[in-house]
């Protein structure tokens, strides 16, 4: 729009709003063009020759570093498993042995006491057999002397009555007394 | 025109902030002054060096927090990039991050008080928009020579509607440039023409704090949409590159 | 009366041109709206849509943009 008479005297204090919109300001144009050039090569240049390759090989480099170390971590926790594995197998292998062991002293034991009972037992028996064999003899004595005691006593005692003793007799008499008292 | 009111005392001048001035003097502006717009667009490029340059010179594997950020960026464009564009689209992935970066840092070096937004230009953002046009044309072009065009031959359409769709596809390819760059110039004039307003309706003292959080929202809204328009910019730039790189539908 | 009757066209005009703004933010809620329904019936496949959202807001908010811009060519450049 032209502009009116009335408010030319307004506007001449103003210069810079006589274009209204600076935006629409054609005379501009060349020289934001230009420099909006020069700032987009030079923008680009510094980009594409410094910053960005660094910033690539910055972010590289750091992939590389979380996957070497996640490799690494990987390895020492396989490691850490086979120790473990390792740890459990020779557990295993000491209790394993520890059980053997305590079998076979078990098992000695057992025929060491078997052995030693046997041999108590035999002794006992013949032991036994030898007080069997002593009662015995001691009772066929003890028997004999009884026999004679009573022999004797009853060839005194006939006498005593004013009898003749007859040895043969007594001698029968007592042995069945004595078989009768036996049974 | 907003001038008038000179009588009431409110004065408007939203688009004041836009105006380029030659640094050195006060003379015409031609193509090679040096002017305000040149140095903003200079201290993005000082930014840009410090945070992907000297931010990263220490290659640490563990990274400090400006390394950290410019490893953000570096990987958050490359996946966009890879994944839109696909496996082919990353041979031009510096060319992406040159425009996310400029556009970024611009549109943030914008927010700071007193500074000049260069990307609310429509003459940059139309270089911009333009170069991004004819580089996936001439891609397309060059990779698949006539078969490019089967772009506007959308092939799952009945027969008869193709030619339409066909006319249809042609303008809305020639379209892209201008939504392109007329989205990022205007969603960025707007928020800083907008806070403008709130700022001079400070002036009036009754409704002073309620204009100081309209512009402290419109600020924070403005945050948001200078890294969502820079991120919509590279992505669909990455779209762009796609349909370049296999135009089939 | 000051100023003339192109004047008077313009300023109307910008404030008409200002409600394209609304169709721009009954757009864009209608995407994020969708998207978000979306996304809580199936919130494993929402990531991998993020930037379909923001292609789609960035459409749909160009409108709004394009709006604007007419009535600020309407006040300060006609």
């Amino acid at each position: 729009m032209a502009t009116s008479t009335s408010e030319a005297a307004a506007e001449a204090g103003h210069a810079a709003e006589k274009a209204g919109m600076p935006q629409l300001d054609f005379a501009t144009f060349p020289n934001q063009i230009f420099w909006l050039l020069v700032t987009l090569v030079v923008i680009y240049f510094i980009l594409s020759r410094f910053a960005l390759p660094r910033i690539a090989s910055v972010l590289a480099e750091r992939q590389g570093t979380i996957t070497g170390d996640l490799a690494m971590a990987e390895e020492l926790k396989q490691k850490a498993l086979e120790a473990e594995e390792a740890y459990n197998r020779a557990l295993a292998e000491a209790r394993a042995e520890a059980q053997k062991i305590v079998a076979e002293n078990k098992a000695r034991m057992q025929t060491e006491l078997d052995a030693a009972i046997a041999k108590a037992d035999a002794e006992i028996a013949a032991k036994l057999a030898e007080s069997e064999a002593a009662i015995a003899e001691i009772r066929k004595g003890a028997v004999k002397a009884v026999k004679q005691v009573a022999t004797e006593t009853a060839k005194e005692v006939v006498k005593v009555l004013g009898f003749k003793p007859d040895p043969k007799l007594i001698t029968k008499a007592v042995t069945e007394r004595l078989k009768g008292r036996a049974q | 025109m907003a001038a008038e009111e000179q009588s009431e005392g409110l004065q408007f001048h939203p688009m004041e902030q836009f105006t380029l001035e030659p640094l050195f003097g006060d003379g015409p502006i031609h193509w090679y002054t040096p002017t305000n717009a040149t140095l903003w667009m200079g201290i993005a490029i000082l930014v840009i060096v410090l945070l992907l340059v000297i931010g990263t010179r220490r290659r640490a594997i563990v990274p400090n927090r400006t390394q950290s950020i410019g490893e953000l960026a570096y990987g958050f464009i490359y996946t966009m990039v890879e994944d839109v564009a696909g496996k082919e689209g990353v041979k031009y992935f510096p060319y992406i991050m040159t425009l996310f970066m400029f556009i970024v840092t611009a549109n943030f070096l914008g927010l700071i008080p007193l500074s000049f937004s260069t990307t609310s230009h429509i003459a940059v953002t139309v270089v911009m928009a333009l170069l991004v046009f004819v580089t996936v044309t001439l891609i397309g072009f060059f990779k698949h020579g006539i078969g490019f065009l089967k772009l506007f031959w959308v092939s799952s359409a009945p027969l008869a509607l193709r030619p339409v769709l066909a006319v249809i596809e042609l303008i809305s390819y020639f379209v892209r440039p201008v939504s392109h760059s007329i989205r990022l110039a205007g969603n960025v004039m707007a928020g800083h023409a907008v806070i403008e307003v709130f700022a001079t309706f400070g002036a009036i003292l009754a409704i002073a704090p309620l204009s100081l959080i309209g512009i402290v929202a419109m600020f924070g809204m403005d945050v948001l949409v200078a890294f969502v328009q820079a991120y919509v910019f590279t992505i669909l730039t990455c779209v762009y590159l796609k349909d370049a790189l296999h135009p089939a539908h | 009366m000051e100023g003339d009757i192109v004047q008077m066209g313009a300023y109307i005009g910008a404030g008409l041109a200002c409600m394209g703004m609304g169709g721009a933010a009954v757009g864009v809620g209608s995407i994020v709206g969708n998207y978000l329904s979306g996304a809580l019936r199936n919130p494993s496949a929402a990531s991998g849509q993020t930037a379909m959202l923001f292609i789609g807001i960035a459409f749909s908010e160009a409108f709004g943009i394009f709006s604007f811009l007419v009535a600020l060519l309407l006040m300060f450049a006609v």
